[in-house]
């Protein structure tokens, strides 16, 4: 018997975090200009000791005003998008569930998308209007993830096969939508079509967007882990889990909502990056078994980690051009789904 | 039908005093309809029974009679459409889910699980309801899991995982996990169902060595008539959503009625032990 300790789950974080800060160092260094270690440690205790003024300008922009950002957007969007998926497996009890392959990053970005094309006709104040992209997001994540779930239902009962089918058709009918819009709707600021189908994390935005994300995921993300241990018996069905003492609907409703929220923040701010929230918590729960108070910081920091990375690769495997970071975890994720799948038909 | 919805209780049993009874159920009776305009599909007319500390209740009739639903009303998953369900003079369904798990424990026909868990983890499942929320399990919790496993015999099987050990292996699990529970109250549903005889006659002794020893009140729903009369201290019998009969083994297992109750020839004689033993007979 080896009950999870706090030591121990500390421990698994903490070779994470050691992992997660090797490939920010990797993020930094490469790119279509090369940094050097030496350089990019100098900087980093310059930057330590107060001394930023001495930060040679071309590697202080490349590093901090192009590069840093961009890893940050990176983290932020693997660990909401992982946290995410690890939630909306449990909560279906489906372990394909994947915001991405249930359509609900599309019901997102379509959510952003209206909120980015209303915002010029609203009179609203440049604080509530920076909150009008997540706000829409957020709802269409909401919605769709309704939608899916209904959309699963067979006799009262969510079928796994018929959860997915209805997941991807609603995927495709919303990309449909998206791109009808982004050929009629010709305003300025809506992005494009290829960033909210496939993702991508080449927006920078204004400092306070960066701490709202920030604060956005550990409150939606922290909701979540205060359910650890109900998402852990719900997993076994509602009604054992309300026999071992959980309050169902009350988790199911925290879980549902703090999901969404998650998936619309990032969405909103990278678009569609799919099956992230899908082959991370596998990994995770390969390595480190299927306990979520184990698996919902790991998956947290494995998304982070995975994102990075794959968008350290779309940025240079066609340099000077750039891949969408999207196509990258597609690539990766679409053939492990089908794997995950033939392996629970057999 | 030889008595109406009123449990008839056998003259020879002594009269319950109020003060050592443990679970209450009083003139419970529920209706079930998918359409509320519709009427209902199911009902179950009023039911009463009272149990003590250490006793085992068995809830026996045929399919679709409504055990099930007595004891998911009784485990306060149900509320009922009338009367009222006590434990220690609580109402069951009005207590909070987890409190209610801290007094009442449930074994399910099955268990199903998305993802492989070790025999350990599953009965420490047992302790969710005394933990609070973000705490580790502290040693008690584990002193506890243990010792629950003991008590099945099944403390061998605590590193192995619930997906590669037998049917009766993985029932004895799943026993341990509601024992983890402490609960005053232990409801089981068709515990018996994907076993073997070995393992039923296992399962149902260690049942009665448990109740006995822990002071629980056990209700188990089963068609294993002749296994309730072993080891029941009590039998409700059910026939299509209706109470016929509240009392001992001895005094519910008539011919007549049995035959009745599950339209088949069958006979009745007493045991070598003095409780009755039930054959049922082919009608050629």
């Amino acid at each position: 018997m080896r009950p999870l300790t706090l030591r121990r789950l500390f421990l698994q974080c903490l070779v994470l975090v050691l992992i997660l800060f090797v490939v920010v160092v990797i993020a930094i260094k490469f790119g279509a200009v090369p940094v050097s270690l030496y350089a990019l440690g100098r900087d980093v205790l310059r930057v330590l000791f107060g001394k930023s003024s001495q930060i040679s300008s071309d590697y202080g922009l490349i590093v901090w005003n192009i590069r840093w950002p961009r890893i940050l957007l990176g983290i932020i969007v693997g660990a909401s998008l992982s946290v995410a998926g690890t939630s909306f497996q449990a909560l279906l009890r489906n372990p394909l569930a994947d915001p991405y392959v249930l359509g609900v990053s599309s019901g997102a970005a379509l959510g952003a998308i209206f909120a980015l094309i209303a915002e010029p006709y609203l009179a609203l104040s440049p604080a509530l209007s920076a909150l009008l992209t997540p706000m829409g997001a957020f709802l269409g994540a909401a919605a769709t993830i309704a939608a899916v779930y209904f959309l699963g239902r067979r006799e009262g009962q969510i079928d796994s096969t018929t959860l997915l089918l209805g997941g991807v058709i609603t995927a495709s009918f919303l990309s449909a939508i998206i791109m009808f819009l982004m050929t009629t709707v010709t305003s300025g600021n809506t992005r494009g079509m290829a960033f909210w189908l496939m993702g991508n994390l080449s927006t920078s935005f204004q400092k306070s967007v960066y701490w709202f994300l920030g604060i956005g995921f550990f409150l939606a993300a922290g909701a979540i882990y205060t359910t650890a241990t109900d998402l852990n018996l719900l997993l076994a069905g509602e009604k054992e889990a309300m026999h071992l003492g959980v309050d169902v609907p009350r988790v199911r409703l925290v879980v549902y909502i703090a999901a969404s929220l998650l998936t619309g923040l990032a969405v909103s701010v990278s678009g569609a990056v799919g099956y992230v929230g899908l082959i991370v918590p596998h990994i995770m729960r390969l390595i480190l078994g299927s306990d979520h108070r184990t698996l919902l910081p790991t998956a947290a920091l494995g998304g982070a980690i995975a994102v990075v990375f794959a968008d350290t690769v779309a940025r240079t495997v066609v340099a000077p051009s750039e891949l969408a970071v999207g196509a990258v975890t597609a690539i990766v994720g679409a053939p492990l789904f089908i794997y995950l799948l033939r392996k629970g038909a057999s | 039908m030889s008595s109406g919805s009123a449990p008839a209780r056998s003259p020879g049993e002594p009269a319950r005093s109020g003060a050592d009874v443990r679970l209450s159920v009083e003139q419970v009776s529920y209706a079930y309809s998918a359409n509320p305009s519709q009427a209902p599909l199911f009902t179950l007319e009023a039911t009463s029974f009272q149990a003590k500390p250490g006793e085992i209740v068995a809830i026996l009739g045929p399919n679709a009679s409504g055990k099930s639903t007595l004891l998911q009303l009784i485990a306060g998953v149900l509320a009922p459409l009338s009367g009222r369900i006590l434990l220690d003079g609580f109402v069951t369904h009005s207590l909070t889910p987890k409190t209610r798990a801290q007094r009442i424990a449930v074994v399910q026909q099955e268990s199903r699980l998305l993802f492989p868990a070790r025999a350990w983890e599953f009965v420490l499942q047992g302790r969710h309801a005394h933990r609070r929320a973000l705490r580790f399990e502290s040693e008690d919790d584990i002193i506890i899991a243990k010792n629950a496993l003991a008590q099945v015999g099944a403390a061998d099987l605590s590193d192995r995982w619930m997906d590669q050990i037998s049917g009766g292996e993985k029932q004895r699990v799943i026993l341990a996990r509601a024992l983890a529970q402490q609960p005053l109250l232990l409801l089981l549903d068709e515990p018996t169902l994907h076993l073997d005889i070995a393992a039923q006659v296992d399962l149902l002794h260690s049942l009665r060595r448990l109740a006995a020893e822990n002071r629980y009140t056990v209700v188990v729903v089963t068609h294993e008539l002749n296994l309730a009369a072993e080891y029941a201290d009590q039998v409700v019998l059910m026939q299509r959503g209706r109470c016929l009969r509240v009392g001992s083994p001895a005094t519910i297992y008539q011919r007549e009625l049995l035959e009745q109750v599950f339209q088949t020839p069958l006979t009745v004689e007493l045991g070598s032990s003095g409780r009755p033993h039930v054959t049922a007979l082919s009608e050629r």
